[in-house]
């Protein structure tokens, strides 16, 4: 076991290449607002990071990640374009007898430019590789907007291809709604009868339930009921679409021919054809910073369960033949976060995150292994 | 020291406890005063203690107890990875709760989970704050939905009379402990098609993180034997 000096040395050593690299260095508060990150996250966030209490500002969090206060302090007082790098704790509740740290640094590299996506996708992608190349870690890549396109691209009503976004990040739910929506499945039991009796009027249906009680008013029950009959009328979505979405979701190949196939894809799938132009950019600006493409695995569904802030370019960067280590390095791009955070202001970012004590531990793997 | 066993000190509970162990042989009666919370045991080397049964899964966890008696849905909120820490001896067929969502029953719109997650979402959108589920059982409620694929809810703590909660608009739906479901009825609350998250009894818990001495196992065993474990 090394001791905390000796990794948060390494995190320095980590940081000074982000900062040699352009990045200025910043701090974030451990004490973060619950509200904030509940808003954001999801009651699952509770399951995760470490709650506390104070009698003033109510119910906080221990910082969890640094990407909600960087997004904070960036639209507080930043210029733009903005990198900033921090090192620092973050606290994260472990399964019970996982051996997993609960507590642990995290450096990280973030940056906020909306001249030229595909570029700062690269750039962030560049350093990573550079500054953890010796550990030989096996890189790789993912695209959650090529996803969201493909959602988008299908032939369905606007309110499905929500429901489907909605859900990316959940994949047996998307799996359940998608097998719905595209007739592969019933709907729940109780729909057929409910649409029966809403024939006869909405206001009688909804006086049956009993007394009006709680804020979900009869207007939004009327609204929800009116959605369901619009569904139940609806085309279902055509099985070869709902293939080729299939196919899209377990695309496990190098970026080059996931690319390919992807293209191919946008051809009956136009819809698709903005966000795979936006890969073939990146993939031209990853080469131009550098990095070896061709090789590059790229894995359509990478970042789908455990990221759910990404919604564009993902990556890892992950230590072979040991699966059961978390990923050393993970990052990618999240607009949406910085828009929900930013109150509707676009404020586009990537940016990652490294453990340093896993670069340290491996390091001296590779020392041992090598004397 | 001997083998330390913790029943409920309490009511119903108390009482069936006591009842189910005298059909098994082993007698238990309270001892001092009405008020004084000791009890002693008839037919087993045991140390009896009378603790809250909301206290019971907090001790088996730290091993200050070997055996206790107290709900199921207790013991799988309290302890994190609890098949870890406990082992379930016997189910002992009294004290039948389930832990069930609830939503209004105004919502002919929603019966199932699935209804839930698409009216959160539409509540979400229209209220600009996550539908907000009443509760005590933060755990199993969490993971419960999480593997259901809700989203767009928010716990709200409620330690009592959660049933009134949407009524008082501090929720819009609930999550608690129902046996006739009267209570529920009562309050314009109706129970999910699938909201049943635990269905929940009196079991006696063996704790494997008490120190079990070679004495404490003999105890163990006639117990066990007894009660036919």
């Amino acid at each position: 076991m090394s001791d905390k000096a000796t990794i948060r040395a390494e995190a320095a050593r980590l940081q000074a290449f982000f900062t040699v690299s352009g990045a200025v260095p910043v701090e974030a508060d451990l004490l973060q607002s619950a509200e904030t990150l509940l808003d954001l996250y999801g009651e699952d966030i509770r399951a995760r990071a470490y709650t506390t209490h104070d009698p003033d500002r109510g119910e906080l969090m221990l910082r969890p990640d640094f990407t909600v206060p960087v997004v904070q302090m960036h639209m507080a007082n930043g210029a733009e374009p903005a990198r900033y790098t921090y090192l620092g704790e973050v606290f994260r509740k472990q399964q019970a007898d996982s051996r997993r740290a609960s507590e642990y640094l995290q450096v990280g590299y973030e940056v906020f430019d909306r001249t030229n996506p595909a570029a700062a996708d690269a750039e962030v992608f560049a350093l990573f590789s550079e500054v953890l190349s010796p550990l030989g870690l096996a890189p790789v890549t993912g695209d959650i907007g090529i996803l969201l396109a493909a959602v988008d691209s299908l032939s369905t009503t606007d309110r499905r291809k929500r429901a489907l976004r909605r859900h990316i990040w959940r994949p047996r739910r998307f799996r359940v709604l998608l097998d719905r929506f595209t007739g592969r499945k019933p709907a729940p039991s109780g729909r057929a009868a409910l649409l029966e009796r809403a024939e006869t009027g909405l206001e009688a249906l909804i006086a049956s339930g009993g007394p009006m009680i709680g804020l979900r008013g009869p207007d939004e029950i009327e609204r929800r009921i009116r959605h369901l009959q619009e569904d139940a009328a609806a085309e279902p979505i055509g099985a070869a679409e709902a293939e080729v979405l299939d196919v899209i979701l377990s695309l496990r190949e190098t970026l080059n021919n996931a690319h390919e196939q992807l293209r191919d894809i946008a051809v009956d799938l136009p819809g698709m054809s903005h966000a795979v132009a936006r890969m073939a950019r990146r993939m031209d600006a990853l080469d131009q910073a550098g990095v070896d493409v061709a090789g590059l695995p790229f894995e359509a569904s990478y970042g789908r369960t455990n990221m759910e802030y990404y919604d564009g370019f993902v990556f890892g960067f992950l230590a072979e033949g040991q699966p059961r280590l978390p990923p050393v390095a993970t990052g990618g791009r999240y607009d949406a976060l910085c828009r929900m955070l930013g109150g509707g202001r676009e404020i586009p970012a990537v940016g990652g995150v490294i453990r340093p004590e896993l670069v340290h531990a491996l390091h001296n793997d590779l020392a041992e292994g090598g004397s | 020291m001997s083998l330390k066993l913790a029943v409920p000190s309490k009511g119903r509970l108390m009482e069936k406890t006591f009842d189910w162990f005298a059909a098994r042989g082993i007698g238990m009666r309270r001892i001092g005063s009405d008020r004084e919370y000791a009890a002693h045991v008839d037919g087993a080397d045991l140390e009896l203690l009378l603790l809250s049964a909301s206290e019971i899964p907090r001790e088996l966890q730290a091993g200050r107890i070997h055996l206790g008696v107290t709900g199921s849905d207790l013991v799988r909120e309290r302890i994190p990875g609890w098949e870890q820490v406990v082992r379930e001896m016997e189910p002992m067929g009294f004290g039948f709760a389930d832990l069930v969502i609830a939503v209004p029953r105004v919502w002919v719109d929603v019966d199932t989970l699935d209804d839930l997650d698409a009216a959160a979402a539409d509540f979400r959108a229209a209220h600009g704050f996550r539908l907000r589920i009443a509760t005590k059982y933060h755990r199993l409620v969490r993971e419960f939905l999480r593997d259901a694929g809700v989203a767009d809810y928010q716990l709200v703590d409620s330690q009592g009379a959660t049933e009134g909660t949407v009524k008082h608009l501090t929720a819009e739906a609930i999550a608690d402990i129902t046996s006739s479901g009267d209570t529920l009825r009562a309050n314009h609350l109706k129970v999910l098609e699938d909201g049943l998250i635990h269905r929940s009894q009196a079991i006696l818990f063996k704790s494997r993180k008490a120190d079990w001495q070679p004495a404490d196992r003999a105890t163990l065993k006639n117990v066990l034997a007894k009660i036919g474990g």
